[in-house]
């Protein structure tokens, strides 16, 4: 049992990762510092920005880089979030790649804004730095933030390294850019863990960057003097099921452009072979944890204390939650007895007051032959430690599920709470 | 193979630079013997306030799963070395964003090193430092406390210095070769690379036995737990005092039993009690409230409470009535009215001596010029 072949560069390896493209250069750089490199690889037309903690870090980096002559591009910080996603939305509109992000309730304040965008098929591409809903003005990482949009057309991916939020990034633009798609992306990057810590980054080159990505083409659906056309107009109840059913369409057509992008991304780079999902450990897996973003790092850790008590356990990271991995899903996880499944989110008043992966990982498991159970974990709210401790407190829990004893799966279990 | 962890306690905003700087050096030295690293900061500490304890972390590993255990934490809680940049800092840590103040060395791995940036001799610092159960060892890097914050960076050396110790005490962590070279490759001064080894060659460390120490025991706060707290994020205010020594018994203002404010200091108000003419304009000024009204209406600084803004000192009319001193003279957070009234002449002597520290400057590190003179004195 080896663990899945890392997607990191190895230690060492001066001037780039083995097999990696001539330029790469490797830094020391936070998780927000690799989205904005990313920016300044796809040569974003426009950026806009207003402050909230961890986003406001990415707005730091880019305004660096602008003043230091590295990166040019349209910077406008706005009076509000609304206006900041307001402004690249129609930016978008008019041929421009665009940036933009924000955390927390600074996201919520977007919401309209949010919502329209991905009904225009406008492909945003934006970071979400991870936190809390606040009050009283907790700053530390929960998912519910971008989770709020996932519904409404947004394609949503959580990224666990400094390195993953940068090729996040830039595979981002390839599939929101693309004509099948035209959806907005976000990323989602865990405040603190990840937009605050520095490790080591390779970070490609332009050429190797313009190489992948082609130019932002929105071809006759441009908002041009040349190309005289209305965008959102009045519609009512004769016309907006089919849009919305377009909608659907596109983010059906996502799955695809998101497998071609990592194929064409991993040739090029070397990185980034299993696009949805990520497998730990699974290959003889009894039970499986399942979860998104920093939290496979103590998952991870944990996994290999229990594999060398001989415990047969695995572990799926969820890289992108919209559009949903349901095939890859039930293919991971069809052979384990049970599930545990770790939220940084909570769903109050849902199904078993379950998390939000937890109850939309159960709805994507219900229809196969063999079910696993699926117990659902609520931990890490509003940035607290998930210590392996922690992981391994849970994986008791799901080993006892499997066997048909302990608590079940119709229970929500909140962990490392004080009581 | 192990990983190794190096804690940094700083003065928020005004050493956030130098901190940084510290723990950049240490994993970038770490790529250069082959190793992997990550530095960070504890994420509850910012914003950073000015002058309020901070920490950063550097991380030394040898493989990709070792780092793994620390890409999720706040703070690292098994250091080899605490660096500790402003000797001050020495008397405990309250951060802004919680509640208990935490002891420099709490962080420490038994036989860790702390390393102190400072003037104050072992001894000095000893009498500050809060006793452990295991041994440890303290190092001192020779040197004022240095100003590289968020807005000004004084090129001190301060940070190579303290690398090139940390190569010389914890030579597992990153070796003098790795720092050098990183060094030289960061800030391409040779002088940085001379400074660093000069440091390296310097540092002694002595050990400190288990008891050694502060023997004061920190303020603590307990969390509850959800089912204690009160609902709806109602929190009681802290009830407002009204007369608690009688009408003429002079008047303490409510203060929260667990968040103080001390260690945010770097110096502190003496006030001369002799020349006090009761004006007021202390007491109504001070932003956190934190002086006491005697019995007979002198106003007397609560030094758990104080911040060391030294506003007291800038809006008192009576020349030397209120002087800033330095924290470092100080061993406990005495009433000094209770002193002055119990044996006048006394205070007067005391007041002598702790006047003769006072430093010409106001809050925390604003910093005077002279950079160009204190970089040669401190590199000659």
């Amino acid at each position: 049992m080896k663990p899945a072949e890392s997607t990191r560069p190895k230690p060492g390896a001066a001037g780039g990762a083995p097999g990696a493209p001539r330029g790469e250069s490797e830094e020391l750089i936070s998780g927000s510092e690799a989205i904005a490199h990313a920016c300044r690889l796809a040569d974003v037309d426009v950026i806009t920005a207003y402050p909230i903690r961890p986003y406001d870090t990415v707005m730091q980096y880019v305004s660096q880089m602008i003043s230091n002559g590295e990166f040019d591009c349209e910077y406008i910080v706005a009076e509000s979030e609304h206006s900041q996603f307001e402004v690249v939305k129609h930016a978008s509109a008019v041929g421009a790649r665009v940036f933009t992000g924000s955390s927390g309730v600074g996201w919520l304040y977007a919401f309209e804004p949010l919502a329209v965008t991905a009904g225009l098929r406008l492909p945003m591409v934006a970071m979400v730095g991870n936190r809390a809903l606040d009050d009283p003005g907790a700053f530390g990482v929960e998912h519910n933030d971008a989770l709020a949009v996932r519904d409404l057309g947004w394609m949503l991916n959580w990224v666990d390294t400094a390195q993953e939020a940068l090729d996040t990034a830039l595979i981002a633009y390839r599939v929101a850019e693309d004509p099948r798609v035209f959806l907005p992306c976000a990323i989602s990057c865990d405040g603190a863990f990840l937009t605050h810590s520095q490790s080591i980054v390779h970070v490609p080159s332009q050429e190797a960057v313009r190489a992948f990505l082609p130019p932002y083409n929105r071809g006759d659906k441009q908002l041009h003097p040349d190309n005289p056309i209305t965008i959102a107009p009045q519609v009512n109840e004769d016309w907006l099921m089919e849009i919305r059913r377009q909608n659907d369409a596109a983010m059906r057509r996502a799955r695809e452009v998101i497998m071609e992008a990592y194929v064409e991304f991993h040739a090029k780079f070397g990185r980034g072979e299993e696009p949805f999902i990520e497998r730990y450990m699974m290959d003889d897996a009894e039970v499986a944890l399942v979860g998104m973003g920093t939290l496979a790092m103590p998952v991870k850790v944990a996994v290999r204390k229990l594999r060398k008590e001989g415990k047969k356990v695995g572990f799926v990271r969820v890289r992108w939650f919209r559009p949903f991995p349901t095939p890859e899903l039930q293919a991971a996880l069809a052979g384990v007895r049970a599930v545990g499944v770790i939220d940084r989110d909570y769903g109050y008043g849902s199904a078993f007051h379950a998390g939000v992966l937890a109850n939309d990982l159960r709805s994507a498991l219900y229809p196969l032959e063999r079910r696993p159970k699926i117990l659902s974990f609520i931990a890490g709210l509003g940035g607290r430690e998930v210590s392996s401790e922690n992981v391994m407190d849970i994986v008791t829990r799901v080993f006892r599920a499997g066997e048909g004893k302990g608590s079940g799966d119709q229970e929500t279990t909140w962990i490392g709470v004080r009581e | 193979m192990s990983t190794s962890t190096v804690e940094i306690i700083y003065r928020g905003v005004f050493q956030k630079t130098l901190a940084k700087n510290i723990c950049r050096g240490v994993v970038l030295a770490a790529r250069k013997e082959g190793k992997i690293g990550l530095a960070f900061g504890r994420y509850s500490d910012s914003p950073e306030r000015n002058g309020i304890p901070a920490k950063q972390f550097a991380v030394v590993a040898h493989t990709e799963e070792e780092l793994q255990e620390f890409l999720s934490r706040y703070e690292p809680d098994n250091n080899d070395i605490t660096i500790v940049t402003d000797d001050t800092l020495c008397k405990g840590a309250e951060s802004w964003s919680w509640n208990g103040l935490q002891p420099v060395n709490t962080m420490l791995k038994p036989g860790g090193t702390l390393l102190v940036a400072s003037m104050q001799s072992h001894d000095d610092l000893v009498k500050d430092i809060h006793r452990r159960d295991h041994p440890y060892h303290l190092a001192v890097v020779k040197g004022s406390t240095s100003f590289s914050g968020m807005f000004v960076y004084k090129d001190d050396h301060t940070d190579v210095r303290l690398l090139g110790a940390l190569a010389s005490l914890a030579p597992h962590v990153v070796g003098l070769g790795a720092v050098t070279e990183a060094i030289r490759e960061q800030w391409k001064s040779d002088l940085k690379v001379d400074s660093a080894k000069r440091a390296s060659d310097l540092i002694r460390s002595l050990p400190i036995r288990p008891g050694q120490g502060n023997p004061e025991t920190p303020h603590a706060f307990e969390l509850p737990g959800w089912k204690k707290m009160g609902e709806g994020l109602a929190i009681p205010g802290i009830p407002v005092r009204e007369h608690p020594h009688g009408w003429d018994g002079g008047f303490v203002p409510g203060r929260s039993p667990t968040f103080k404010k001390f260690s945010t200091r770097t110096q502190r108000p003496v006030v001369n009690f002799d020349t006090c003419k009761k004006c007021t304009l202390c007491w109504l000024q001070c932003p956190d409230s934190s002086f006491n009204i005697a019995a007979d209406g002198l106003y007397d600084p609560d030094l758990e409470a104080c911040c060391g803004c030294g506003v007291c000192e800038a809006v008192c009319p009576v020349a030397g009535c209120v002087t800033m001193v330095r924290e470092e003279v100080f061993q406990d957070n005495q009433s000094q009215w209770q002193r002055w009234s119990k044996d006048k002449a006394g205070y007067k002597a005391l007041l002598a001596g702790w006047t003769a520290h006072h430093e010409a400057r106001s809050h925390g590190y604003h910093h005077r010029g002279q950079y160009a003179e204190e970089i040669a004195n401190e590199t000659r």
